[in-house]
């Protein structure tokens, strides 16, 4: 391994740097506001370190990881968002008896796996980036240890991810089988020399995606997830539901481009099953719900489903559009989950969740920032102008017409329409009269660090949505750069 | 640059409104009022600017006065570009009218979160006026879904006994067969790239796009449902008589007098022009659509008790009319549908500037409970009487003009058609009589002491009969200034067909 190697792993090993400091100043003295400041410290270094490895992009360092624009950017995303949930935990956890510092400490292992993943060009460091966010997760969601939810969302969690793992390492044993190769490019190889179909790396892929589809919570695996995220801390929800999702599709959409599996037209088929089901069960199941997190959940299994439209018209449109628009959506949709469990978890403590709908009754007339921030959220994840959703939602559009999809799209104008229901559903309880509130009026005090970051978060959705102009250009000279 | 002002400071007012109720509850009407008159000054300057005469109603040199482009996201070819013709001009007059009448209309009736309730009323007022002006089809979208959220806001918070529900259904409504068009508008934009080779959502140059007929057909289909939820036609109309009922006076008269003329002014400027095969093929369809609208909804007005329900379906039964001559496209049939445009938008708005009065003096919509009006408040009883005229269709007033040149118009295009909707002016008189029998005249129903119009009230109604009376005696002003637009619009049809 050269120096410019190293130069180009220097977010990696930044990050893993940054780990054992976190793990060593916790063992000599515990101290939550100062394990914070090392940790925010610690993720903005290893930001400073994706600069530096720009320059070396694109270059294959070893056989298992390759650190390219596509995976720099992303990276940069998840740390962004990493930071943004640290913010949250902060103001979540601070009144917290107990010892809340290793909490900061998987917070980093799982973005390191998130890192990892995403750079993958290789079943093995796939899984192994796969697990060790998996595994931090798993304690993340359980971390208020002693209380019923959590402790069940995560036992559901860690259940079911093994089972996912289970089909994934299934897959790819299949694949391997045929054609012993375990890195992308070489399995793309071997696809395209293929003049007939193979039914074993078909069934390996199938197998793949079964076990993706437990992390995306794709219908018919989406069974943990509004559970999970009603028994997380809400900051945590949040990490799970952008950094943890968001990996897995970023690394999906490498995987597919490298291996050119869309070569399989039955593919395609399956897929839109998945994506229409995905869309509609999503946005049915959310309508019935009175608890917020639940609705977000299934309204988060929606918007994978659109993810999914643009991911399937890879298989008939130049795939650099198809990029473009999933990562397009996928920050949209970053920066609206984070802001929406960003609010409920302001609005939580640990020992309760802002979690009934009743909760949020007349929010606008106590307190209309934050309403007003929750609100704007809601609306980006309707799709409505000037918010970054909206620009998120014509680029599914695009892509989708392109490749000449009518059926999903059809699919995406029926749950966009569900959608609106319950999202408007909160919004009209925000603006409820404040009277019959059943929730005495809290008082929020000491959450600034929250504050600041739901302002940022606002503002980054209302300039990509009105002026979409430097994220449009950002992405596009991304998005060419996938091979 | 007028044009960009025009859409901003409707928002920028807005905002300040929103802003200045924490000095004193009262003083955000104030700002809208400002915010209207300099809105009004700016289209005046406009409006010379391209005529050069100060004369309102000089005849105009050409077809687009004015026009502002501005790049917005390359990537795709999308420009923040406005323009203005003469049917623009007509519709944004129109809405700065009816944006006083809306303000006036709430003067005392909304008395919370007045802020919050002032900046919904212009921001609905500057998503109208974006679509009045955009013409590049992403943002026409753009506009189009924002003038759906203020209103969503305004029935939902501000609204009567059944209002969340009236929302939902109308936001839902609209916002669905919004991505319909959305939808159109990209495969639309697809297949010119496809011919082009570069990105353009400009209306001008998508003109141009050669489609195939199957293709085109339902293209058209998704402007067309877009546009006609909102106008509204029958099947799609059942959120109107509910959104209608729950929104406050001032939500009503910007829902009937100017939202529900951005789909006509849509099926106008965008769907026939963009589709004229296809528009052509579909006109049958569309006519009898029409025709429905204007006889169901003329014989639902007449089953309502509550007043404003009853004024919501006769909203239906005049844009039935509306959808009728748009699709017969000639040029008799488009000016009466400018003049219904604009009639409806006066009389309309001005009866549910009455029921709203009347609502708040007896407590009531109900007009089984009224009665014997006329001898308790005399005043309010007599406008109510000129705008049920008005509505019914009655020469000298402006609805009539604008009915009768469509059914002339309409005429020639399909004599069956226009001979059974011509029915409705049996059907009219019948719900706006009964309305005016039943509320006006009779023994007095309500005891306690009633309050005849104030001069705000007096002052609104006034201006809007004389309007109206001003449309019936004397329409060639507003005819002078559409038909350049208009026979521009026919013009590009007749280019395609050749």
């Amino acid at each position: 391994m050269n120096i410019s190697q190293i130069q180009a792993l220097a977010p990696i090993i930044t990050l893993s740097g940054v780990i054992i400091i976190v793990l060593l100043s916790i063992a000599i003295k515990r101290n939550f506001v100062f394990s914070c400041t090392i940790t925010a410290g610690g993720i903005l270094m290893t930001l400073v370190a994706l600069v530096c490895a720009w320059q070396n992009a694109p270059m294959q360092t070893t056989l298992l990881i390759r650190i390219d624009h596509y995976a720099l950017s992303f990276m940069a995303l998840l740390l962004l968002a990493g930071l943004a949930v640290l913010g949250f935990c902060y103001d979540y956890f601070k009144t917290r008896k107990g010892q809340n510092e290793e909490l900061l400490v998987l917070l980093l292992t799982a973005l390191l796996g998130a890192s990892v993943l995403i750079a993958s060009t290789h079943f093995a460091s796939f899984l192994m980036g796969l697990e060790i966010l998996s595994i931090s997760l798993f304690v993340l969601i359980a971390y208020p240890s002693n209380q019923r939810h959590p402790l069940e969302a995560a036992i559901k969690y860690l259940i079911l991810s093994g089972v996912s793992s289970a089909f994934l390492l299934l897959g790819m044993a299949f694949i391997y089988a045929q054609c012993g190769e375990l890195g992308f490019t070489g399995i793309g190889h071997f696809i395209a020399s293929q003049s007939a179909m193979n039914i074993m790396i078909l069934s390996g892929i199938i197998f793949i995606m079964a076990g993706v589809g437990f992390k995306l919570s794709l219908v018919p695996f989406h069974l943990w997830t509004a559970d999970v995220y009603q028994g997380a801390p809400a900051p945590i929800t949040a990490f799970i539901a952008t950094v943890s999702k968001g990996a897995v599709f970023v690394l999906l959409l490498r995987f597919f481009i490298s291996a050119d599996s869309f070569i399989y037209s039955q593919l395609v088929n399956i897929f839109s099953i998945v994506a229409v089901l995905t869309i509609l069960i999503g946005n049915l199941l959310a309508l019935l719900q009175t608890h917020v997190k639940r609705l977000l959940a299934y309204s988060a299994i929606g918007h994978i489903g659109y993810l999914l439209v643009a991911f399937i018209a890879m298989g008939s449109i130049a795939p650099a559009l198809a990029v473009e628009s999933a990562s397009f959506y996928l920050v949209a949709y970053f920066i609206t989950t984070i802001g929406a469990f960003g609010v409920i978890s302001v609005l939580s403590t640990p020992q309760s969740e802002a979690d009934e709908l009743s909760v949020y009754r007349g929010l606008f007339w106590r307190q209309p920032v934050l309403a007003a921030v929750f609100t704007l959220m809601l609306l980006s994840l309707a799709g409505i102008p000037l918010t970054v959703g909206f620009i998120g939602k014509f680029y599914i559009f695009t892509s989708g017409a392109a490749g000449r999809l009518w059926g999903l799209l059809a699919a995406v104008i029926v749950g966009s329409g569900l959608g609106l229901y319950y999202y408007l559903r909160v919004i009209v309880m925000m603006t409820r009269n404040a009277e019959k509130s059943a929730v005495e009026s809290k008082i929020y005090n000491g959450t600034w660090i929250s504050t600041a970051t739901l302002s940022v978060l606002s503002i980054l959705l209302l300039w990509f949505g009105i002026y979409p102009d430097f994220l449009v250009n950002t992405i596009q000279s991304v998005s060419y750069t996938l091979p | 640059m007028i044009l960009f002002a025009l859409v901003a400071v409707l928002l920028i007012g807005g905002i300040v409104a929103w802003f200045s109720e924490k000095i004193h509850p009262d003083i955000p009407r104030w700002v809208s009022v400002m915010t209207l008159i300099i809105e009004a000054v700016l289209l005046m300057a406009q409006y010379t600017a391209a005529t050069g005469v100060i004369e309102w109603g000089a005849p105009l040199s050409q077809t687009w006065l004015a026009d502002f482009d501005q790049s917005w996201i390359p990537r795709f070819g999308i420009h923040f570009h406005l323009a203005l013709d003469g049917l623009s001009l007509l519709l944004l007059a129109l809405t700065i009218l009816l944006g006083f009448m809306a303000v006036s209309s709430s003067w005392t009736e909304i008395n919370k979160h007045q802020g919050f309730f002032y900046f919904n009323l212009l921001f609905c007022l500057t998503g109208v006026s974006g679509v009045f002006l955009a013409v590049d089809l992403f943002l026409l979208f753009f506009f189009w879904e924002l003038m759906i959220l203020p209103m969503y806001f305004l029935i939902s918070i501000w609204g009567h006994e059944n209002r969340i529900y009236a929302a939902m259904k109308f936001f839902i409504f609209t916002q669905v067969s919004g991505l319909l068009m959305l939808l159109s508008i990209v495969a639309l934009v697809l297949i010119n790239h496809s011919q082009t080779g570069i990105y353009s959502f400009n209306y001008f140059e998508l003109l141009d796009t050669e489609i195939s007929p199957t293709i085109a057909f339902w293209l058209m289909l998704g402007f067309f449902i877009a546009f006609t939820v909102k106008l509204p036609a029958v099947p799609f109309h059942t959120w109107l008589p509910d959104a209608h009922t729950q929104a406050p006076t001032g939500g009503s008269v910007l829902l009937a007098g100017i939202m529900l003329k951005t789909g006509a002014y849509g099926l106008l400027r965008f769907v026939i022009p963009l589709f004229p095969e296809a528009s052509h093929q579909f006109a049958p369809i569309a006519m009898i659509l029409g025709a429905i609208s204007v006889l169901y909804a003329a014989m639902m007005a007449f089953a309502q008790s509550d007043i404003k329900r009853l004024i919501a379906y006769t909203s239906v039964s005049h844009m039935g009319f509306v959808l009728l001559g748009i699709f017969s496209w000639n040029l008799l049939a488009l000016q009466g549908v400018v003049v219904t445009i604009l009639a409806h938008g006066i009389s309309a708005a001005a009866l549910f500037m009455i029921a709203g009065a009347l609502q708040q003096r007896l407590h009531t919509r109900d007009i089984d409970h009224m009665g014997g009006l006329w001898t308790a408040i005399p005043r309010l009883s007599a406008l109510t009487l000129i705008f049920a005229f008005a509505s019914l269709g009655l020469p000298t007033l402006g609805n009539f003009v604008g009915e009768f040149l469509v059914l002339v118009g309409a005429f020639k295009v399909n004599v069956v058609l226009t001979a059974i909707t011509a029915l409705a002016l049996i059907l009219s008189p019948i719900y706006a009589l009964m309305m005016v029998q039943k509320s006006l005249h009779g023994p007095l129903q309500p005891q306690a002491s009633l309050v005849d119009a104030n001069h705000r009230e007096l002052v609104s109604l006034a201006v809007l009969a004389l309007l109206t009376v001003w449309l019936g005696l004397y329409p060639g002003t507003i005819l002078k200034i559409s038909a350049p637009a208009l026979k521009q619009e026919m013009q590009q049809t007749v280019e395609m067909e050749h």
